[in-house]
């Protein structure tokens, strides 16, 4: 196709339209992709954070159109004064089109709930930290075939709407998660929010996340060969972050349709009707275009400082004890041996006595200036 | 108010008698509405609630007019109240209203201390009423009463049940105020999650022994009302001073893309029953409770750790006057013994300065007596070195006499032989 393709030309296809161009056949390498990723299968972990009553599960389910939730136990307030954050898991399988999606909610109960809440993403950070170990211990292990990826991909944050803003508990808690893992911020029961005080609010927790310096998911800038229409819908995208969202377990009737909604006596909220609410945003975004760079982000950026970070204190470490053995198995490369030692000790020495030469003619150039 | 009850539940003599004609007390009611109207009347209401819960919004609300309000901050680092005074009229009834606000509160991490503001500020009410009344020369008719008569205490709408916070605050404020509870921005809650929110509110309230304020059921007129209100609370509330244009009037509304929520539509929310309980049928009430049973209790902890009580340790009733002149006596005796301390103390002081300074004089003395000896002796010194120079002076000069003489004599001598030699000399001529 390009000027580029040279040598092993094959006679042009008939059904592949290029009269007289030179064809190679990697084109079909992104079907190829696509074949042997629906063979796998994917797995993504998404972990929902923020005070009990916000509508956490009410959304999860909303967004995964299931009931994750059937039979769970809340607390009741005399229980929650001293109570710690629990970690919870559930993992479902679900298929669509053939893809399989191997899905995992991490829920945290008991956030923000207590009356003393200082340090109480403590258990929450932990966790992520032992995912990120988990999966450094397997990577580096020797059987690497079935690797289970438990690491968190995303962390859905809820702000509650009944404030003026961001609350000192969610500054610091982006701030505490905002290197290990993809925060996404979002408003939580929208529905008590007009469209100005939606629009106010937005810009004043997104005025507030510059000033506290809280690094929350960007979405990646959509390719500038992109048309129009999808570098708008990008703009309009970034532009209504964080997302206000309604969620609903209940399917009602609206407009002569079956659509997920809360029947109030003043009217029915639709949770998919972008006048409503950013849930369809925030579904296009979480799952059907960002799912992908969420696990890249995940495994390319908070993973790699993670384990650059755990290498570093390791060696750090490893030279203060001066002892050989080693936690994961691929550390003699950091162990500095004898020989090396005095090669680094000879260079050492080399570099110093270059240094005193330079200084002495720079020297020697002043003096000779100065005459 | 106490002592008209006290007189009417008392009267085991009085016998009753039935009247002939109209004597005419029956206008007594009349004066006294016309009495306290042209005195006003004052009613103060502490609102507690997260920031941004709309506390403000719904006083604005209630009241129908734009108090002065300004968005605080989440940041504060700990609770504060804000109180703030309002003179409104209604046709010709005064009201002087205080509306004391929470400011921060909810925004700590830590919020172990938060409902303590909040309980020294209503002890503080408490506190300058009971000094008021304690005073020799009050004036309790002109007093202005900042006690706390009404604390709606907002709950936030989160559907499930009350926060910890809620629960501790509520729990250590039922005997010092008429709690309210309501829940605030309830246009998102359904109605169904409604109901179930009510019933989990108050089995949580009733089963952790919260005291929330009934309304009184006594009094036939409203006692039919006020049950049914009862069982009604805690009352979901939305607040909005804005206006929306429904039918052909414009009626208080929030506006939202799937529809209006009706401020005074009692099939949208409670405001109207809220009104009606806290304002149009309930305030005396509350005023009422308020010093009879709040303001009582802390009065009567407040004298009882002061040390009065009613009995003394013999079980037999001892008056307020007595209590006060043992514990007179007592101060009296105590602020004696303290100063007798005190002048024995001094005295010490005095005698230990006293010998301080005689030590000092002492010590003075002797060195004085030390340079004076000094000073004698090397004026002795002196005079000898005089006397040794005088007796050399005399000495030398008695030398120089001698030799001056021997000069004189050698002289008149050659003198004398001069004048023989000249006698010779010249008798030779």
């Amino acid at each position: 196709m390009t000027s580029n393709t040279r040598g092993k030309s094959r006679t042009p296809r008939s059904d592949d339209g290029g009269e007289g161009k030179e064809y190679v056949g990697f084109a079909t390498l992104p079907n190829q992709v696509h074949r042997k990723s629906v063979k796998k299968g994917f797995d993504f972990t998404l972990m929902v954070a923020g005070e009990s009553g916000l509508g956490k599960s009410t959304l999860v389910n909303s967004l995964f159109l299931t009931d994750l939730h059937k039979d769970r136990k809340l607390l009741t307030a005399e229980e929650r004064i001293s109570q710690t954050v629990e970690i919870t898991k559930h993992t479902v399988d679900i298929e669509e089109k053939g893809v399989k999606l191997k899905l995992t909610i991490v829920d945290t109960p008991g956030f923000g709930d207590a009356v003393n809440n200082v340090d109480c993403w403590r258990p929450i950070t932990d966790y992520i930290e032992q995912q990120f170990e988990q999966y450094f211990r397997d990577e580096s292990g020797l059987n690497r075939k079935n690797i289970q990826d438990n690491r968190v991909h995303c962390c859905l944050y809820f702000i509650p709407p009944f404030g003026h803003g961001l609350r000192p508990v969610d500054v610091e808690f982006m701030k505490a998660l905002q290197n290990k893992v993809n925060v996404v911020p979002l408003i939580s029961k929208a529905d008590c929010l007009t469209p100005n005080e939606i629009r106010r609010l937005k810009d004043r927790v997104r005025a507030e996340i510059d000033t506290y310096g809280i690094k929350a998911y960007q979405f990646p800038d959509c390719d500038s060969d992109e048309d129009e229409e999808a570098k708008q819908k990008d703009r309009e995208l970034k532009e209504s972050t964080p997302f206000a969202v309604i969620g609903s377990n209940m399917v009602v009737e609206a407009r002569g349709q079956k659509v997920r909604g809360r029947l109030y006596p003043w009217g029915i909220v639709e949770v998919e009707n972008p006048s409503h609410c950013d849930f369809v945003k925030l579904r296009t975004m979480l799952i059907r275009t960002h799912m992908h760079d969420l696990k890249d982000i995940t495994c390319d950026c908070h993973y790699e400082n993670y384990r650059a970070q755990c290498i570093h204190t390791m060696t750090s470490k490893m030279s203060a004890d001066k002892r050989v053995e080693s936690p994961v198995p691929i550390m003699p490369l950091s162990t500095p041996d004898v020989e090396t030692e005095k090669l680094i000790k000879k260079k050492d020495a080399e570099l110093r006595r270059m240094q005193e030469m330079l200084q002495k003619m720079q020297q020697q150039m002043q003096h000779e200036q100065n005459l | 108010m106490t002592t008209s009850d006290v007189a009417r539940q008392g009267d085991q003599n009085a016998q009753p008698l039935s009247l002939s004609g109209h004597v005419g007390f029956d206008s007594l009611p009349h004066q006294l509405v016309n009495k306290s109207t042209c005195q006003g009347f004052c009613f103060n209401i502490l609102c507690i609630g997260e920031t941004g819960i709309g506390k403000s919004t719904l006083m604005d609300t209630l009241f129908n007019t734009n108090f002065e309000n300004f968005e605080s901050s989440h940041f504060e680092p700990k609770v504060k109240l804000r109180a703030q005074t309002y003179d409104l009229q209604e046709s010709n009834v005064r009201l002087k209203l205080t509306i004391v606000n929470t400011v921060g509160f909810g925004d700590q991490l830590n919020k172990d201390m938060s409902y303590q503001h909040v309980v020294d500020y209503i002890d503080t009410q408490f506190e300058s009423y009971l000094q008021e009344e304690l005073k020799i020369k009050r004036s309790l008719h002109n007093y202005h009463d900042s006690r706390i008569h009404a604390c709606l205490y907002f709950i936030a709408p989160s559907g499930h049940s009350l926060k910890s916070l809620d629960l501790v605050t509520m729990k250590k404020l039922d005997s010092k105020v008429n709690i309210i509870p309501v829940i605030a921005k309830a246009d998102t809650i359904s109605k169904t999650e409604l109901h179930k929110f009510k019933i989990k509110i108050m089995s949580e309230l009733v089963s952790n022994g919260v005291q929330i304020y009934q309304f009184p059921t006594d009094d036939e007129t409203v006692s039919k009302i006020n049950t049914a209100m009862n069982g009604i609370l805690p009352f979901a509330v939305v607040g909005s001073t804005e206006e929306v244009k429904i039918g052909n009037k414009m009626v208080k509304a929030r506006q939202y893309p799937w529809g209006v929520v009706q401020v005074e539509n009692e099939n949208h929310c409670d405001f109207v029953k809220l009104r009606e309980m806290l304002i149009c049928v309930n305030m005396e009430d509350l005023r009422e409770q308020t010093h009879t049973r709040h303001y009582e209790l802390y009065r009567r902890c407040k004298l009882e750790e002061m040390g009065f009580t009613d009995t003394n340790p013999e079980s037999k009733p001892v008056s307020l006057q007595e209590t006060y002149e043992a514990k007179r006596q007592e101060f009296l005796g105590e602020l004696q013994h303290r100063e007798e301390e005190m002048r024995q103390m001094f005295v010490q002081r005095v005698k230990e300065k006293e010998t301080e300074l005689k030590e000092a004089e002492r010590e003075l003395q002797g060195k004085f007596e030390q340079l004076k000896r000094l000073h004698s002796e090397e004026k002795n010194k002196l005079d000898e070195k005089r006397r040794s120079l005088e007796d050399e002076m005399n000495t030398f000069s008695k030398k120089k006499a001698a030799t001056e003489l021997l000069q004189g004599q050698s002289f008149t001598a050659n003198a004398n032989l001069k004048k023989d030699k000249d006698r010779k000399n010249s008798g030779f001529m």
